[in-house]
């Protein structure tokens, strides 16, 4: 059983949640994620760990509502509980001195790049972070990437905040004019994708956090294989970060909409059963 | 046995086998030739003094037959239901010559289901607390038996599992309708009721290393996390959408209730027509998922021909009997997709036996010709090996083959300390072995820790390297 300290919602459809489990915020390391289950009819749903309190013994969770296990998760409120978590799964993001890094969000992925700018930084590297989203309202924890990063670029679809147009534009703009040693991409595959077009011909290593369908999130079921240079690797326990110049994106993007009818069934059944006002019972 | 109509029972989950009534069971044990060299005891892996628990059972006493079960097997009502019988005990007894082994499997199970139905509860005996603390990885079969031995002799014992829930393979790989899981629930709360904590959604070599653990006053370490990461069949194809690896299959209908989706949150792809790669108990189980779930045709895609099916001859047979359409000496090469990526097809080769080989195996061969099963699901049931997370996380421990931890026949590893057994020290074998196993590594870990002075300090060994 684990315990919501706190929860906000941080943007419209994007909730934050801070919660009690000491075991993992102690091992957490950027790049890792956690896999939970609200209750015992719940699914096993993959979320980064977006911040950790080693001292506080919590993790925040950061997660957009886009069905049912998610949108469900949104309903829970301060002092409810959470049935199982399980981590910090998937292998640490390679923390080394490079140099000049470019980190790349996009929308909710953003966010959890924060943890990745924090060590990054924590290693004195220089750190330019492209944040881009939708439109302005989308943005998350700017303030917090302020802090940390030497340089924010926005970019909005609309122009509503930063400079109108996508985080490739940006991009390549900072690979014309300075050295960049590698670029860290977190966000939808089309963007991730384009990302390591982008840095392609620039011979830059990119690095792009992939996300499958997952069970179980330990090695032990194979749904979240993904190819990479032409092999099936497991994301839960190879990844999830691969070099993007590699990544098979288009298969991944497919196998994401394998379950699309079911999903809207779900989201379907979970909506009339709470009739618009859907909170969830958690666990007690 | 008695089973259920395969008509009615292919469409459910419900179990399949019936079991012996009381008057089938002691009738079956009278036939049993008490022999003074038994050679079914040579046959159990766990050498089960099985004259003595079939002699109670002629005279009724069904509460001492138990007895001598439990004092050898800790899950006996388990066993009785899934140990490939054919290949041990009752392939070995002498009766098997002409043709009518006494069903010792049958008989096993049930005695365990007669002390369940009667609601006796076996009164939890144990030793007096010792004191020393025991942490058991896993919780299948293995760490369940170790965990239980280690609480009657007196320790303190943790179990920490990587899941939701407790059980291992006989949780989330062993389907319903084969190994209800109230069985399951049920051994598992004996377990407790020793006074064994079970710690969940606990990842070791994640949550907690196992150096962590050895400083928060374990004194030692039993690892039975089995050998679940399924293996990649490199043909064209394998990642098209519905192609499962049984793996997955199994694990959303078992453990996440997928066939009550929408009820259940997770969801599993229904198929219309299925096939299944493999020839091993994990390739039975899928097909008859597939078609409990529904579908129409499902086929069983193996390699060789059915002599060399590893699956137990009840489940080879249960399938069958359900409707299972086999395809021996048959290999995939191809899944075919659609332009919208998913399967439309399987394209194998048809095999031919070639003459033994020095091994007195017959390999299978290519005859040159192929063809294609029209099918919309493939479910690859290869074979499964070891899970990196925790192996790779003890720094020195000594592996072999793919991952496989390296212990002597009492369980011990090259680390002090530290003890395995179970699919993870044997490579993906059976329960009874993997039982077999937990309790001969409980002794050895009873035994290192009690001989204080031949004992250097875990903590110490582990800082050395
Ligand atoms: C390693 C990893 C880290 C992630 N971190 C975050 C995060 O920090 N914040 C966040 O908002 N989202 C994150 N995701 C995605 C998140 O897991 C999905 O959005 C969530 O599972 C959707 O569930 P749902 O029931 O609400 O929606 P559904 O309606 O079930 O699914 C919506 C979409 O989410 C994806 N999805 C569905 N089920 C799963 C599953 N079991 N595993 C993975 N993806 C699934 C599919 O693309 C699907 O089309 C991460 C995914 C991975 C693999
Ligand atoms: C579908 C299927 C059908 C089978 N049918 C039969 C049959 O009919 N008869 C038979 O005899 N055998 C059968 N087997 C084989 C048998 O189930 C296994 O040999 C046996 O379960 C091995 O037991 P174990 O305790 O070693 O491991 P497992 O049962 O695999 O249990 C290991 C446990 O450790 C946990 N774990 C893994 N890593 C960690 C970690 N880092 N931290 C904490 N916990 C961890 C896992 O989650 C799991 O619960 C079958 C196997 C499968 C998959
Ligand atoms: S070998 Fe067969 S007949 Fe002899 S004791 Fe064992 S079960 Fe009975
Ligand atoms: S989620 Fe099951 S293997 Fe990765």
């Amino acid at each position: 059983m684990y315990r919501i300290v706190h929860k906000e919602t941080v943007a419209p459809q994007v909730d934050a949640m801070i919660v009690d489990a000491p075991y993992i915020a102690r091992h957490h390391q950027a790049g890792n994620f956690v896999v939970l289950r609200i209750h015992e009819k719940g699914e096993r749903i993959p979320l980064t760990i977006a911040d950790s309190d080693k001292k506080e013994g919590t993790i925040t969770l950061l997660f957009q509502k886009i069905g049912k296990t998610t949108e469900e998760l949104g309903t829970l409120k301060a002092g409810q509980s959470i049935m199982d978590i399980a981590g910090p799964l998937g292998h640490a993001t390679p923390i080394e001195i490079y140099g000049h890094c470019v980190l790349v969000g996009g929308g909710i992925g953003s966010a959890t790049l924060f943890p990745i700018l924090r060590a990054l930084k924590a290693r004195k590297n220089k750190i330019t972070v492209i944040l881009g989203a939708r439109t302005q309202d989308l943005l998350v924890w700017e303030d917090r990437f302020r802090e940390y990063a030497d340089t924010v670029l926005l970019t909005t679809d609309d122009g509503s905040s930063g400079r109108k147009g996508l985080v490739t534009e940006a991009l390549k703009e900072v690979l014309d004019s300075a050295k960049v040693k590698i670029v860290i991409a977190v966000g939808p595959i089309r963007m991730m994708q384009a990302v390591s077009e982008q840095t392609r011909p620039y011979k830059v290593r990119t690095l792009v956090s992939l996300n499958p369908v997952m069970v179980e999130g330990t090695g032990m079921c194979g749904a979240c294989r993904v190819s990479v240079s032409g092999k099936t690797r497991f994301a839960c326990i190879e990844g999830p970060e691969f070099d993007g110049h590699e990544v098979d994106f288009q298969e991944l993007a497919s196998r994401l909409g394998f379950y699309r009818s079911e999903e809207a069934q779900a989201m379907e059944a979970f909506r009339k059963k709470c009739k618009g006002k859907c909170r969830s019972k958690g666990v007690k | 046995m008695r089973a259920r109509d395969p008509k009615i029972r292919s469409t459910d989950f419900k179990e399949v086998a019936l079991g012996l009534t009381e008057k089938q069971a002691v009738k079956e044990a009278r036939r049993c030739l008490q022999c003074k060299k038994p050679k079914c005891v040579a046959g159990c892996p766990v050498e089960i003094d099985i004259p003595a628990f079939i002699s109670y059972l002629r005279d009724t006493d069904f509460s001492g037959s138990l007895r001598v079960l439990r004092k050898y097997n800790m899950l006996p009502a388990v066993c009785g239901r899934v140990c490939p019988q054919e290949n041990q005990c009752q392939g070995s007894c002498v009766l098997q010559r002409k043709g009518s082994p006494i069903a010792i499997g049958a008989l096993e199970r049930f005695v365990a289901d007669y002390e369940m139905k009667k609601g006796i509860t076996e009164k939890a005996e144990r030793e007096k607390p010792n004191g020393h603390r025991v942490a058991v990885i896993g919780s299948g079969p293995a760490g369940l038996t170790a965990a239980a031995d280690l609480a009657k002799f007196g320790y303190e014992v943790t179990i920490f599992e990587a899941l939701h829930e407790a059980g291992g393979v006989l949780v989330y790989g062993i389907p319903e309708f084969r190994l209800p899981k109230k069985i399951i629930q049920r051994e598992i709360e004996f377990v407790k009721s020793l006074g064994v904590t079970i710690t969940l959604n606990w990842v070791v070599g994640r949550t907690q290393t196992v150096e962590e653990l050895f400083s928060e006053g374990y004194e030692s370490i039993f690892i039975g996390v089995g050998a679940g990461t399924p293996q990649y069949m490199n043909i064209p194809g394998a990642n098209l959408n519905n192609v499962y690896f049984a793996s997955e299959f199994l694990t959303r209908v078992n453990l996440m209730k997928a066939d009550q989706f929408p009820k259940y949150d997770t969801p599993v792809k229904k198929a219309k027509k299925v096939a299944v790669i493999g020839g091993g108990n994990v390739a039975m189980d899928a097909a008859r998922t597939a078609q409990r779930l529904g579908a129409k045709k499902v086929y069983i895609v193996y390699r060789r021909s059915e002599a060399e099916m590893p699956a137990r001859l009840e489940e080879i047979e249960h399938a069958q009997e359900e409707g299972i359409k086999f395809e021996f000496l048959t290999s995939p090469k191809e899944i075919l997709g659609d332009e919208r990526g998913y399967v439309k097809g399987l394209r194998c080769d048809r095999m031919v036996l070639c003459e033994p080989d020095a091994s007195g195996r017959r390999r299978p061969e290519c005859s040159g010709e192929d063809f294609v099963l029209h099918v919309d699901q493939v479910i690859m049931a290869i074979g499964q090996t070891s899970n990196p997370i925790l192996v790779k996380s003890v720094k020195g421990l000594d592996l072999w083959g793919a991952g496989y931890i390296v212990t002597d026949n009492e369980g011990r590893t090259n680390l002090p300390g530290i003890f395995a057994g179970g699919d993870i020290s044997t490579g993906a074998a059976t329960v009874i072995s993997a039982m077999g196993a937990g309790k001969r590594a409980a002794r050895s870990i009873h035994e290192y820790i009690m001989d204080t002075s031949s004992r250097t300090s875990p903590q110490k060994a582990l800082s050395k390297r």
